[in-house]
Formats: C-alpha cells, structure tokens, sequence
C-alpha cells in the first residue's frame, strides 16, 4: 500500500470516481463496440455481397456504401463528436455524458469496422464460393455459410483490431464531455497537473486494450483448422 | 445427357473483350467419361462452367438431362445444379469443415434426418477410402485424399454428372492414377457421366470414352478418343499425340545425325505406326522371318487406349534391298503405316 501511495499519491481519495470512470469505459465500449459489430458486419457483408463478381453483384449500391464510408472515415473524430451533437440530442436526448458518446461513436467506428469485414471477407479463396454455387446454394446461404463461416478468423481479426481503436476513441470522448477514463485522466490529471492520474488512467486502458488482444488471438488460434 | 448447343461466352475484362468460348456444340451421352483437352487458355475451364452455368453463356443452349438450364430462373437453376456434381483443381474444400461435414454439405439441403446423413456420409466415405478421415479437417490431409474428399461431396446427392475442372492437375502421377481409378469406378458403379477438363494426355488416353480438343474457344476435333488420337487432324492435337510418344524425338536424331540412326550400307530407317488389330499380331517377327530381313528396333511406344492399342515404332531394317522393299511392302499391306525415312 506504501508503494501504491508513493507513487499515486493523488489517487487515495479517487477511488469511487476512478471506479466510476472505468465502468463507464467499460459500458462505452461495450454498448457503442455490440452496436457497431452489428452494423458494421451488416455494411460489410452488403459491401462484398453487392461488389463487382460480388455474389449479388450491385454496382450501384456499392458505390454509395462506398462513398459514404470514405467520407465518415475522413472526418476526424473530434470533429465528428461535435459534429453529430444535435443528432445525438435529438436521439439520446442528450450530448454529453456516457450516453452522449455512444451515438458519435458507433458513427467513428462502423465505417472502419465495414472496412474490416470487407477486407477480411475478400481474403475468401473464390473457389470455395464456386464450390458451394455449384452445390446449388443460394447467395444468402453463400454468405452466411461460406463468406461469414469461413472467415471467422479473420473477421476475429478485424473485430479486435476495431475494438482497439473504438477504446481509444471512447478515452477522446472523455474529452468533450463523454465521461470514462479519457474524462479522469483529463480532469485530474491534465487541469489539475496531478500526472499520476493520468497513468493510472493509462494503465487501465493499456490492460484492457491487451486483454481485448490476448482474447482475440486465443479466439483466432481456436477456429483456425 | 449433356447438349450445348452454339454455346459462346465472352469475357469483358479492362483490357478489352476476351472470347473464352466461341459456339461450341457438344453432345455428351449418358455414362460416358467425356474429355476436353486444350492448352491453358484455351477456354475449356469456362466451357465445363457453362454446363452446370456458373458461367452464363452469352448465346447458346445447355440442355442437361433433358432439362434446359438456359431458360431456368434463378431458383430452378440452383435446383438442378443438386443433380450436378462438380470437383476442382484446388478441391474447395471448406478448410474450417470436417471430412465429414463437408461431404454432409449437400445432404444437409435435402433436409435429412441426422443419422441418414451421417450413414450417407460413411458410405461414401467407404466408397472413397478414407474411412479414418472423418473427423479430419482438410488441411491435415494430403492432396489425393482432399481429391476423395471433393469427389464424395460432389457425389454425395447422387447427382447424374460430375464435371472435373483439372481435377488432378496439380497431384503428382501416381495420386493422379489413383483419382482416375476411382473416377472410373463411379462412373461404373453409378452410371455418372463424368465430364473431364485436362491438359493432359495421360489422363485423356487413361480414362475417355470419348474426346474434344479445343484450342481458342473452339472445339477443333471431337470423337472417339482411339480415332482421334491414331489419326489426330488439328495441329494441337497432333502434339498432344506426340507429348506423348517420343517418336518426334525420331525426327530430332536424324536432325541431328546422332549416331543412334546411323545408317551402315543396305539399311533402311522407318517409322512404323500401327494400330487396333493389326496391333495383335506379331508381325515383325513374321517379317524377319519370311523376308529374310534384321529388324533393329531403336524407338517405340505402345499406348493402350480402351482396350486398343496404338503402336509407334522407329526401326532400322538390314538385309538384301529386294527383301526390304518387300519386307516394307508386306507391312504397308497389313494395315501398318510405314514411312521410309531418306536422308
């Protein structure tokens, strides 16, 4: 406990705020990370369902999922959090607080996570579709059975290296209002210069972000044949 | 069983239009092991995908078993694609699937109780040979036996064709002999008409009843393989022929005046080719024997095609000039093509 002190010597009478923020961090990624795994899964799968030779070949539709894919992941996320404020009030009913971060960012986060799907559905050796078309399956059976099936490890892959990031996107929410540990690091840490704040906030999000790693490889390992 | 009919299909890639098939018309009868052979390019991958329509054609009919998949929607097509196996160069096999879940792939469509599915799977398993693979995942199996693997899935709804798309092309030449016995065990123990995409000869004269060589998206020759390899037309398929035999290497000696051909005063080099029953008999001996002629045998090849067989010769005679000629005109008699080469 000495040492503890020692070294953190401002965090002895932050232990219910700290908690508090690390839950809220919690809930942040869990809420806005389930939301944005379904949508961008959903976006994914429609982008390479609908791309050229795709197996329900959709130009047209392609190309606006294309586009506005490319413009989301173009804004930088600070901006978007400001950005989408009355949306998010007029949905949320409000902009501020862990509730007021989710809506920012699922919109940060799926255009990045729909890339991810894509390019983990395109590694799919084209074969194996030929293989199951020629089976007589149908493109929906295709795409559940073949493209989602046969690529778990890799859309593992992508879920991992988005949850990462979207962590890191909650801790900037935190700086606009979002709560969470982003919000204790700058709060304490950053206005009142207590530093050691600031690490402690660090080493909580370190251990999450290995966490979320470590899970993800032992989930690839375990589907990989 | 399978018609195509003026069957064409153009590709249109960046860099312009690619004409892959061009009016090809096809009949393949029931239970026959039907080859098309071609360099790589020639379009016959794209032609075997035009039977089941993994590729649509541009223009043409395919009608299979009576059913022409060229007016099917969508649905029906998918529907008659069941009564359609096929198998691939690269096997596609599902690598995240069992041995077992693969092959129950197609039976998990028709819906059927679970232990059905599983006594099917293992029957075919039998069938295949790999009975101890069951609960093997692909990737810990060996080229021929992921083969087997593919060839039970493909059979597995008990189809009425198999189409193979260089099936064994990238398995070395004894696995490769392997997946043709078993190939030409189906299709004689289920009566499956098996239609073949190869580049190679070997597994043409191996195992086809009948043959069509394409070259360009055209189908150059077609007809019984024993016809179309002992009298080839095209050029491509008369090197496909000489893959095969070395008695090309014949022209090449004597190019190079290698001492193998060299000639002493009296001798007359010739190239024998020979074949169906004048093959049965032994007529070199009779030759030497009652021609009063040697007969020095410095190339040959006999190939077996369907209980036929084709046979090549390079040959030195030596004796009296009188007994040689007739030696050679006895020969040319008897159903043997002889060429006396001058040099």
């Amino acid at each position: 406990m000495t040492i503890l002190s020692t070294l953190f010597p401002n965090m002895a009478d932050k232990g219910p705020q700290f908690l508090s923020a690390i839950l809220q961090t919690l809930s942040m990624v869990a809420v806005s990370g389930l939301a944005s795994f379904c949508i961008g899964l959903f976006v994914g799968v429609v982008l390479t369902a609908t791309r050229r030779g795709g197996v329900m070949e959709h130009p047209k539709l392609y190309a606006v999922l294309d586009k506005c894919i490319n413009i989301f992941r173009s804004i930088p996320f600070v901006i978007l959090l400001t950005a989408l404020v009355p949306l998010t009030r007029a949905v949320m009913g409000t902009a501020i607080g862990t509730r007021g971060a989710i809506l920012p960012l699922i919109f940060g986060t799926v255009p990045f996570f729909s890339r991810q799907i894509e390019a983990a559905l395109a590694q799919l050796d084209h074969g194996l579709v030929e293989a199951a078309q020629s089976m007589g399956d149908s493109p929906l059976e295709i795409l559940f059975k073949v493209y989602l099936r046969e690529s778990i490890p890799a859309i593992v892959r992508g879920t991992t290296i988005t949850l990462i990031s979207l962590i890191g996107l909650t801790a900037m929410a935190g700086a606009v209002g979002g709560g969470g540990l982003g919000n204790f690091a700058i709060m304490w840490g950053h206005q009142r210069q207590q530093t050691d704040c600031t690490y402690a906030a660090m080493i909580i999000i370190l251990a999450l972000v290995f966490s979320v790693q470590a899970l993800g490889n032992f989930i690839i390992k375990k589907t990989t044949h | 069983m399978i018609r195509l009919e003026n069957v064409s299909k153009t590709f249109h890639t960046e860099s312009g239009a690619v004409a892959a098939v061009k009016n090809v018309t096809l009949h393949i009868h029931a239970g026959e092991i039907f080859g098309i052979i071609g360099l790589s390019g020639a379009g016959k991958s794209t032609l075997v995908r035009c039977i089941n329509l993994l590729e649509r054609p541009d223009s043409g009919t395919v009608t299979v078993d009576g059913r022409t998949l060229t007016g099917l929607d969508d649905k029906a097509l998918r529907h008659a694609r069941t009564s359609m196996g096929m198998i691939f160069q690269q096997f596609n096999l599902m690598p995240s699937r069992t041995v077992f879940h693969n092959i129950a792939w197609p039976l998990k469509k028709q819906k059927l109780p679970a232990e059905q599915i599983a006594a099917r799977v293992r029957e075919l398993l039998e069938l295949v040979d790999l009975t101890d693979k069951e609960n093997a995942y692909p990737s810990q199996l060996s080229g021929g036996q992921k083969q087997r693997v593919a060839i039970a899935r493909a059979i597995a709804s008990s189809p009425k064709v198999l189409l193979c798309d260089e099936a064994t092309s990238a398995l070395d030449p004894a696995t490769t002999r392997s997946i043709l016995a078993l190939l030409k065990k189906i299709n004689r123990a289920l009566g499956l008409t098996i239609v073949i995409i190869t580049h190679e000869m070997a597994v043409v004269k191996e195992i086809c009843d009948r043959v069509a060589v394409m070259e360009n998206g055209f189908i150059v020759e077609q007809g019984d393989v024993l016809d179309v390899f002992s009298a080839p037309q095209a050029t491509v398929t008369k090197s496909f022929v000489d893959s095969t035999g070395n008695l090309s290497k014949l022209t090449e000696l004597v190019e190079e005046q290698s001492p193998v051909v060299a000639l002493k005063p009296g001798e007359v080099l010739a190239r024998l080719k020979y074949l169906g029953r004048s093959a049965d008999q032994a007529l070199i001996s009779r030759v030497s024997r009652q021609f009063d002629v040697d007969c020095n045998i410095i190339f040959g090849s006999m190939e077996v095609i369907r209980d036929a067989t084709i046979g090549n010769l390079g040959l030195i005679f030596s004796g009296e000039p009188d007994n040689v000629r007739d030696a050679v005109k006895y020969l040319s008699e008897n159903n043997v093509q002889i060429e006396v080469i001058d040099r």
